[in-house]
């Protein structure tokens, strides 16, 4: 089975390393930052226009795949919801000395309770470790969309991009 | 299966519900949509038998179309059941064949 | 039988027609907008994900927010809106039959815009013809409009872009989806949207299709039907010829199976206008020659959207605008220069929604297609010649 996000539908390890949206080790060892899984050429630019601080770059040929710039990343997540494709999380492995925080976007019922346990899932849908919810986020402006943040082992941190509401937490 | 909560389109709220009849059994719908759609929440998915084999069919398309949906409506066959309301008390017949 | 007149004639209120209508209306034509549905938008109340493009495309925008801005507009703009209403036939003079309430009229336009959209696509398989066995965007319509679930565990033909949304929002609705799968050794939709139901848990078979479906006894009420709906999928790998692999099938358990295996244009009102018409696949199927302002082989006949070739909601919008400007120039409610203007701003925003890897097939159709024209306007320039 060849790997490659038109062949599984999950972005190679080799496809996330070209990735020009994907911040850099040193970038992302500071602190919050956006991580932008984008690696086909889309007519899509809506994360660029609302980047306020400008750290994201596609241009006048709206094809090309969104460029971050780390130094001007602040974290602050606006990306995240309004991304099309979902393919927007921010990042966090400073958050405790043990523990990352990851932000990504979800649009399923039931939503997660703040402080509640949920399974960390990865780009597979498969089960990666427990996380703990921080933040639940569903504002006018995110249309729709939630952002949900929790707290995950760092070790972890590129490997959880969403989550599965456990039974014990659906109520 | 109704849905009544949605992540996105919200909370399904206020419905004003008709009884209708697929051959004798009453099935609730709600005010105003396809009798298509009634018949699929209430679990009902054999629309009309097809006219060679008579083999039973549900729909396909859902905007008027394909005519895989039509059954006998009040009496009329060929009805396009993805594209006719609900009324109180109508009354929907399995459709063998052509008509 | 009734006569009913208008200048510009718009049939269809999806996207492109809405578009075409407003534009035309604000440049000051009378406007007459017809669908045949009890609603306006088309399929555009079904989009419910947020759309791609640029802002000026409303990316980032959900598919049924852009609907409401658009009908919001429309009636501002004073268009005359004649829902539930047929356009039954039209002849090469433009002049058209129309059911307005069961009642039988003659619809004469100078201008008329058909934008009527396109219809889904069946593939044939053991039982196929199973109650259960629905198009993918008949699920859309069930959901989002209807709100109803068309099944609880589904199969997904087809992993284009509508096979992957749909199979996400069959997900939103509270439905299980077991699998897509896709019979071309790659998914073919944006691998953003593979990648959210994969995320989701929702396995994707490329190289696969769909071999069988058994029919169960479900479904079928307590009215006799007999026999109901589809239980179980068996879905085959393929080699590289296309072939099945013997001893690779398996069993999924599934009620529904949903096709989204391509949708063809509805172009039959324009060849009953005598319209020329080219064969390009990746259209669809054969499709209306037009030239740059939409305009057919047919002088005053425009079209847009997806019966011109099937593409996008964006493209269809953009298409529909370019419809309504020319159609107003052509009626000396826009000037020359003040339409090319419209016309340039519009043909920019619908060639950016056909670069990059995705857009190459459908830009170079969209080429054929005008070549087609200019070779078909070029030879009646000739016989006139002679």
């Amino acid at each position: 089975m060849p790997e490659g996000l038109v062949y599984t539908g999950i972005p190679s390890a080799a496809e996330l390393a070209a990735c020009p949206g994907i911040p850099s080790r040193e970038r992302t060892a500071k602190g919050r930052v956006a991580v932008i899984e984008c690696v086909q050429e889309i007519p899509c630019n809506p994360c660029e226009r609302v980047c306020k601080r400008g750290a994201i770059k596609i241009g006048e040929r709206i094809t090309e795949l969104p460029r971050l710039d780390g130094g001007l990343c602040t974290g602050c997540g606006v990306c995240v919801a309004l991304c099309p494709g979902l393919a927007i999380t921010v990042v966090d492995k400073t958050y405790s000395a043990t523990e990352a925080s990851i932000d990504f976007p979800y649009e399923f019922l039931p939503l997660p309770q703040k402080g509640g346990l949920v399974e960390a899932c990865g780009r597979a849908g498969e089960r990666v470790c427990t996380g703990r919810v921080l933040a639940v986020k569903k504002t006018a402006a995110y249309a729709g969309t939630a952002v949900v943040s929790i707290a995950v082992p760092v070790e972890f941190a590129d490997d959880v991009r969403t989550m599965r509401v456990l039974r014990a937490t659906e109520k | 299966m109704r849905i009544l909560r949605h992540p996105i389109l919200g909370e399904l709220t206020g419905l004003k519900t008709v009884t209708i009849y697929y051959g004798d059994q009453p099935i609730s719908a709600v005010e105003g949509e396809p009798i298509a759609a009634a018949l699929l929440n209430a679990g009902i998915r054999v629309f009309r038998k097809t006219a060679k084999r008579h083999e039973p069919r549900g729909i396909f398309c859902a905007i008027g179309r394909c005519t895989d949906c039509m059954m006998i409506v009040d009496g009329v066959p060929n009805t396009r059941t993805c594209v006719t309301s609900v009324r109180d008390g109508m009354r929907v017949r399995l459709q063998d064949g052509r008509q | 039988m009734r006569n009913v007149a208008a200048e510009v004639a718009v049939i269809g209120a999806g996207p492109a027609g809405l578009c075409a209508a407003y534009q035309a209306r604000s440049a000051g034509a009378d406007v007459l907008l017809i669908d045949e549905n009890k609603l306006p938008g088309g399929q555009l109340f079904k989009q419910i994900h947020k759309f791609f493009g640029s802002g000026e495309h409303q990316a980032g925008v959900r598919g049924f927010d852009i609907a409401k801005a658009l009908l919001t507009r429309v009636a501002e703009s004073g268009v005359r809106v004649k829902l539930d209403s047929l356009v039954y036939g039209i002849q090469p003079d433009k002049s058209m039959g129309l059911l307005d309430a069961e009642e039988n009229c003659l619809l004469r336009a100078e201008k008329v815009v058909i934008a009527a959209g396109a219809k889904e696509n069946y593939t044939p398989f053991a039982g196929s013809t199973l109650p259960g066995v629905i198009g993918a965007g008949a699920a859309q319509t069930m959901i989002h409009i209807n709100r109803v679930l068309p099944g609880k565990r589904v199969v997904m033909v087809g992993a284009g872009n509508v096979g992957l949304i749909v199979s996400y929002q069959l997900l939103q609705a509270g439905a299980e989806v077991a699998a897509v799968v896709e019979a071309a050794p790659r998914i073919g939709g944006y691998g953003v949207h593979a990648a959210k139901i994969r995320r989701a848990g929702v396995p994707i078979y490329v190289g696969h299709t769909i071999s069988r479906a058994y029919g169960g006894t479900d479904g079928g009420g307590d009215c006799g039907a007999g026999a109901g709906g589809v239980e179980h999928v068996e879905i085959v790998r393929l080699d590289e010829n296309w072939r099945p692999v013997a001893g690779s099938e398996f069993t999924l358990d599934a009620d529904t199976v949903c096709l989204a295996v391509g949708l063809s244009p509805m172009t039959e009102l324009i060849w009953m206008a005598g319209c020329r018409f080219e064969y390009i696949p990746a259209f669809g199927g054969h499709v209306p020659l037009h030239d740059h302002n939409m305009e057919t082989t047919v002088g005053g006949l425009y079209v847009a959207g997806d019966v011109t070739g099937v593409e996008e909601a964006s493209t269809a919008m953009e298409e529909g605008g370019l419809a309504g400007v020319a159609a107003a120039e052509a009626l000396g409610y826009l000037s020359a220069s003040a339409a090319a203007r419209k016309k340039a701003e519009i043909a920019a925003r619908l060639n950016s929604l056909r670069e990059g890897p995705f857009g190459d097939a459908r830009r170079a159709a969209k080429e054929k297609q005008l070549a087609a024209m200019a070779r078909f306007c070029s030879c009646e320039a000739e016989r006139g010649a002679v």
